[in-house]
C-alpha cells in the first residue's frame, strides 16, 4: 500500500503526518508537492494540517486551486481513501468533497488541547478499530474548527451515518460536537482532531493509531 | 526630498536619528572628511545604535565566558551552537522585540517571533521549538490588558501559521512594565554538523543575493526606534513597527534548509534590524571584503522607493546570500519553487567598502568596518541608586494576623504571575512537529525530543526582575541558578544559555549600575555552574518618560541535554506510596517576594540570599539521584514559596498531600518564603536521599489520595485551589 503525503505551501503538519506513516507505522510513503497532477501511483491520500497559502481568504479556500487537486477530485470519485485532517479537512469542505463548512472557533480564539471523542460509527473505512462508542483522547489544534451544516445535511449525515466523531466537550461551537465526517461513499474522512500527533506513547496518546490502522487492515482483508 | 549633506550638518540633523556630535564627527572621519548623505548617515544611525551594534554594552558583555568543549558558535552569529553528540548540534537564542509591541503588540510580537526563527535557519538549523518571556503591568487596565491580549494573538498567529511549536515560556505582571511591555522569544534550532551556516561575504565577484519577501515601507528606523526611550511621540513611530507574514516566512523557512545543501552557497543572513544595511555590511566586515549593491535591483513592494528607505526598511521574511558567480540560477530555481523572490543584487568586491548604486548613481560609499566591528563603543557613568542603599537596611517580615492560612493559599494562587498561564497556553500550537514530549505545566523545563535517537532537549526561560531590581548583583546570579533548577528538576544537565538582556536609559548611572552589576552577577553564576553564554540580545531604553525604567530584566533562556529519555521527570507526583521531600533550606526571606508583594501591593528590602557553590551542589546531588531512578518527581521552588510548589506538584492529578512545617521558621515562613536552592521531589527512597544530600533534605509529608492539603490545622479543598488557580487569568480579564 503506497500513500500520499500532499504539500502545499504553508502545510505544517505534513512532516508529522510523514513521520508517523512511516517511521511508526512502516508504511511505504511519498510527499506529493502541490504542483504534481497525478496520484496514480497511490492507494490513499493524506491532506495534513498547517496554513495552506497562509490560510488567506478563507482556510482551505485557495488549495482547491492548486495543480494536484484534480487528480484528488478523482482519487475520491474512483473510491479510494482520501484523509484530510485539520487543513486538509478544512480543503476537502472547500472542494465540495465533503459537506458543510468550518468556521471561526466560537471562543475567536485559537485552540490547542487534548480533548475527547466518542467514535460515533465504528464501521467506517477509518474507524473499525475502535469500539463504537469508544471514548478517544486526540489533540486539536485550530482557529477554525467550528463545524456547520443546515439541517437537511445534518440529517443526511445521520441517516447515511457520515459522522464518525464527535466531541465529549466541545472546544469550539460545533453543530451538534461534530468532530469528523466522511463522504456519503464512506471512502472521504474529514477531522479536526489529529491522530497523526497521537501515535507515539512518548509524545501524547497513541488514539490516533485507530484511524491509520483502520485503513491498513483494509488492506490486508 | 531629503536635507542635503551641508544642511545635515548645518542644522544637526543626525540627532534626530539618535546620534550625536561626536557620532557624527567620527562618521566623516571615516568617510576620508567627506560629509554623509541622508542615506548614509540613516545606514550609520541604525548601525551604530544599540540594537546593531551594543555599543553601550559590549564593555560588559564581554565578561560572559562564551566558550566551552561543546560550543561549536559562541556570540556573533545569528545564534550559538552547541554540540549535543551523534553529529547533532542545537542552536539557539532569545531575541527582544519590546518597543514595536508597547506600540503595536499584536504586529510586534508576531515579527518578535518571526525574527528570532530566521536567526535559526539562517545558521542552517531547521528551528523546532520557541518559547516566549512576557512583561506586563498589571491587568486592571484596559489598556494592559489589550497589550497582554494582543502580545499573545501575535505570538499565536505567527507561531502556529509557521508550524514552530511555542512549548513553554513566562509571564509576569507588575506596574514596572505598564509603560514599557517585554517581549523577548527564545527559538531552538537542531542540525547536523556539517549544515553549519555563517552570514559572511567571501570570493571576489561572487554574486550577491536577496531572497524571500520584497521590501516595503514598513519598519524603517525600527532599531533606531527600539534605542530610544519610549514617550508619547513614540505613537507616531508606528511605521517603525514591522508588519509579519508568517506563511511567507514557512515558504523561506522550506526553500533556505534546501538552499544549505547548495554546495555553491558561501553565505546566508537574516535582514533582521537594520535589514538590508545590516546584513550586507556585517557579512562584508566578517570576510574582510567589499560588497556593491544595485538598489534598482531590490524587489519592491511600491514603486519609486528611495535608496534611504530601501536600506533603512525592515520588512521582514527577507535573507541576503553570497553565491559562487554562475550559479545564481541553481539557487533562484529553489526559491521560485517556493513562490519566493530571488535576485541578484551585487557582488563582492575586493575594496572593503558597501558601495550602492541607484538609477545609475552611487548613492552611499562606507567603509565595512565602519559599519560593523568598529562601530563606536560607549564607556558609560555607573552609580549606585539611592533605593539600593535604602532597601539594604530593611529587613520585612509580613506581620499577619487574623489571616487564615487557607484565605492567603487561595490569594497567592490567584496572583496573576502565578496563576495558570492555560489562557495562554492554549492559543499556542504547542504539539506541532510532534516532537514535544512535556510543556511546562507538567515539567518544569519544557522538552523536545530529538527524532531518531533517544535524547532530548530541555528549555527554560527565566528572570526573577524583582530580586535583580532590589540587589541586581545576587538578582542576577537567582536568575541563572532558577534556570539552572529548571533544567535539572526535569531529568536534564544545562549545557548553555542565551540571555536577554532588558533594561533602561543606559546614560543614566543608576540604570548603568544595573547592567553592571546584574551582569556581575550572571557571570559569576555562569562560572560557578561552568555555564557558556552562547548569544544573545539586548535591550535598553526600555522606559517612558512618565512611568520611568522597567525593572533590570535579563531573562536567562537556558538548554540542557537529556541523553537518555528515561531520565525526563515531571513535577507531578505519582503515587501515595511516595513521601515528598524538601531539598535545600527555607529561611524567612520575603524582599521581592510575591508574598510581599501581594501583602504590600509593592517590593521593597533585599532579595533572598544565594550560594552558588550549594546551588551547583544539590543540582549535581539532584541529578545523581534521578539518574538512579530515585525521584518519582522534581519541582524548583521559587515564586510564592512552597506553598505554590506544593499545590503545583498535585493539580491535574488525583492526589493531595498530608504536609508539616519541616524548617525552623513560622508557618508563614516556612509556606510563602522565597528562599533559593529549594527542590521539592517525590520518592519511596528515603534512605538512599538522605545519603546523597545529607542534611539538607527534609521530609515535608506523605502523599494522600484525597484531593486535599492538610497543613496542621489546616484542611484546603484542592479543587477549589486548582479553580482559583486556573481561572484567574480569564477572571482578571474581563473585570
Amino acid at each position: 500500500m503506497k500513500i500520499a503525503v500532499l504539500v502545499f505551501p504553508g502545510s505544517n503538519c505534513d512532516q508529522d503526518m510523514y513521520h508517523a506513516l512511516k517511521n511508526v507505522l512502516k508504511q511505504d510513503v511519498e510527499y506529493v508537492f502541490h504542483t504534481q497532477t497525478s496520484l496514480s501511483a497511490f492507494d490513499v491520500v493524506t491532506i495534513p494540517g498547517g496554513f495552506s497559502y497562509g490560510d488567506y481568504l478563507r482556510c482551505g479556500a485557495i488549495a482547491r486551486f492548486s495543480p494536484i487537486m484534480k487528480a484528488v477530485k478523482e482519487f475520491a470519485e474512483s473510491g479510494k481513501l482520501i484523509i484530510g485532517v485539520c487543513n486538509g479537512f478544512q480543503i476537502l469542505i472547500e472542494m465540495g468533497l465533503l459537506e458543510g463548512a468550518l468556521m471561526r472557533n466560537e471562543g475567536l480564539k485559537f485552540v490547542c488541547n487534548n480533548v475527547d471523542l466518542r467514535v460515533v460509527n465504528n464501521k467506517a473505512k477509518f474507524t473499525q478499530q475502535y469500539q463504537e462508542n469508544q471514548v478517544i483522547n486526540l489533540p486539536i489544534a485550530h482557529g477554525e474548527g467550528n463545524y456547520y451544516c443546515n439541517n437537511s445535511t445534518y440529517e443526511q449525515l445521520k441517516s447515511n451515518n457520515q459522522i464518525l466523531f464527535e466531541y465529549v466537550n466541545n472546544p469550539n461551537g460545533s453543530m451538534h460536537n461534530i468532530a469528523g465526517i466522511c463522504n456519503k461513499a464512506g471512502n472521504v474522512l474529514g477531522m479536526m482532531p489529529h491522530p497523526e500527533r497521537a501515535v507515539e506513547r512518548l509524545i501524547n496518546t497513541i488514539d490516533g493509531l485507530g484511524v491509520f490502522e483502520s485503513f491498513l487492515e483494509l488492506k490486508n482483508q | 526630498m531629503y536635507p542635503s549633506s551641508e544642511e545635515i550638518k548645518t542644522n544637526s540633523i543626525y540627532t534626530q536619528m539618535g546620534l550625536n556630535n561626536s557620532e557624527y564627527n567620527l562618521i566623516v572621519k571615516h568617510l576620508n572628511g567627506r560629509l554623509p548623505n541622508y542615506t548614509e548617515l540613516g545606514i550609520y544611525s541604525v548601525m551604530w545604535s544599540e540594537h546593531c551594534s551594543y555599543k553601550n554594552s559590549k564593555n560588559q558583555l564581554k565578561k560572559f565566558p562564551t566558550t566551552g568543549k561543546n560550543v561549536l558558535q559562541g556570540p556573533g552569529e545569528g545564534a550559538g551552537i552547541i554540540d549535543i553528540g551523534d553529529d547533532l548540534a542545537i542552536v539557539f537564542k532569545i531575541e527582544s522585540h519590546n518597543h514595536p509591541s508597547a506600540i503595536e503588540p499584536y504586529q510586534g510580537a508576531a515579527t518578535g517571533v518571526g525574527g528570532i526563527i530566521r536567526d535559526i535557519f539562517s545558521m542552517g538549523a531547521r528551528p523546532i521549538a520557541s518559547l516566549n518571556s512576557l512583561r506586563f503591568g498589571e491587568l486592571n487596565t484596559a489598556r494592559n490588558k489589550y497589550l497582554f491580549e494582543n502580545v499573545v494573538k501575535g505570538i499565536s498567529d505567527y507561531g502556529n501559521c509557521v508550524g514552530v511549536p511555542t512549548i513553554g515560556g513566562e509571564i509576569y505582571f507588575d506596574e514596572a512594565y505598564a509603560g514599557n511591555p517585554l517581549v523577548n522569544v527564545m527559538a531552538l534550532g537542531i542540525l547536523k554538523h556539517f549544515e553549519i551556516q555563517k552570514g559572511v561575504a567571501k570570493g571576489i565577484g561572487n554574486s550577491v543575493m536577496y531572497v524571500g519577501a520584497a521590501t516595503g515601507k514598513d519598519g524603517i528606523h525600527g532599531a533606531t526606534f527600539a534605542s530610544e526611550e519610549l514617550s508619547e511621540a513614540s505613537e507616531s513611530k508606528r511605521p517603525s513597527v514591522q508588519v509579519g507574514d508568517p506563511f511567507l516566512e514557512k515558504l523561506l523557512i522550506e526553500a533556505c534548509l534546501e538552499v544549505i545543501h547548495h554546495p555553491k552557497l558561501v553565505g546566508i543572513q537574516d535582514m533582521g534590524a537594520a535589514g538590508l544595511s545590516c546584513s550586507s555590511a556585517e557579512m562584508a566586515s566578517k570576510g574582510n571584503v567589499g560588497i556593491e549593491m544595485n538598489l534598482n535591483l531590490i524587489p519592491q513592494r511600491e514603486k519609486n522607493m528611495s535608496a534611504y528607505e530601501m536600506m533603512l526598511s525592515e520588512s521582514q521574511e527577507r535573507m541576503l546570500l553570497v553565491v559562487e558567480k554562475g550559479f545564481e540560477h541553481e539557487i533562484a530555481a529553489i526559491f521560485q519553487k517556493w513562490d519566493l523572490h530571488a535576485v541578484t543584487v551585487g557582488e563582492v568586491i575586493s575594496e572593503e567598502v558597501l558601495r550602492l548604486f541607484h538609477n545609475d548613481n552611487i548613492v552611499g560609499e562606507m567603509p565595512v568596518h565602519s559599519l560593523a566591528k568598529d562601530a563606536p563603543v560607549n564607556n558609560r557613568e555607573s552609580k549606585i541608586p539611592e533605593y539600593f542603599l535604602k532597601n539594604q537596611c530593611v529587613n520585612y517580615i509580613p506581620n499577619i494576623q487574623h489571616t487564615s492560612i487557607e484565605f492567603l493559599w487561595k490569594k497567592i494562587m490567584a496572583q496573576p504571575t502565578i496563576a495558570s498561564k492555560k489562557y495562554v497556553f492554549e492559543q499556542f500550537d504547542y504539539m506541532v512537529q510532534t516532537n514535544t514530549v512535556k510543556h511546562p505545566t507538567q515539567c518544569d523545563a519544557s522538552i523536545v525530543r530529538i527524532k531518531n535517537t533517544n535524547k532530548a532537549i530541555a528549555l527554560t526561560v527565566d528572570c526573577n526582575s524583582r530580586f535583580v531590581f532590589l540587589n541586581p548583583e545576587v538578582g542576577g546570579k537567582i536568575c541563572i541558578a532558577e534556570a539552572t533548577r529548571n533544567i535539572v528538576a526535569s531529568g536534564a544537565i544545562p549545557i548553555g544559555l542565551t540571555d536577554g538582556l532588558n533594561f533602561g536609559n543606559p546614560e543614566n548611572p543608576e540604570i548603568f549600575w544595573q547592567i553592571e552589576k546584574s551582569i556581575d552577577g550572571m557571570v559569576a553564576a555562569c562560572h560557578a555552574f561552568t555555564i557558556p553564554v552562547i548569544g544573545g540580545n539586548v535591550s535598553l531604553y526600555n522606559e517612558r518618560s512618565n512611568t520611568g525604567a522597567i525593572y533590570p530584566t535579563p531573562i536567562i533562556g537556558m538548554a540542557g541535554l537529556i541523553e537518555d529519555l528515561k531520565f525526563i521527570t515531571t513535577q507531578k507526583v505519582k503515587n501515595v506510596a511516595d513521601k515528598l521531600f524538601i531539598i535545600g533550606n527555607t529561611k524567612a526571606e520575603f524582599g521581592g517576594s510575591e508574598f510581599q508583594k501581594m501583602m504590600e501591593g509593592k517590593i521593597f528590602g533585599n532579595c533572598p540570599d544565594i550560594d552558588l557553590k550549594k546551588a551547583n551542589l544539590l543540582n549535581s546531588s539532584l541529578i545523581k539521584a534521578i539518574r538512579e531512578g530515585l525521584i518519582n518527581s522534581a519541582h524548583d521552588v521559587s515564586e510564592g514559596g512552597i506553598a505554590v510548589a506544593v499545590a503545583e506538584k498535585l493539580f491535574d492529578t488525583n492526589f493531595g498531600a498530608k504536609i508539616n512545617n519541616c524548617s525552623n521558621e513560622d508557618d508563614i515562613a516556612f509556606l510563602f518564603s522565597e528562599s533559593q536552592n529549594r527542590f521539592i521531589v517525590s520518592s519511596k527512597f528515603e534512605k538512599e536521599l538522605v545519603e546523597i544530600f545529607g542534611d539538607n533534605i527534609f521530609l515535608l509529608g506523605e502523599i494522600i489520595p484525597e484531593s486535599k492539603i492538610i497543613f496542621g490545622d489546616n484542611e484546603i479543598d484542592l479543587v477549589e485551589l486548582e479553580n482559583v488557580w486556573k481561572n484567574s487569568i480569564e477572571k482578571c480579564l474581563k473585570n
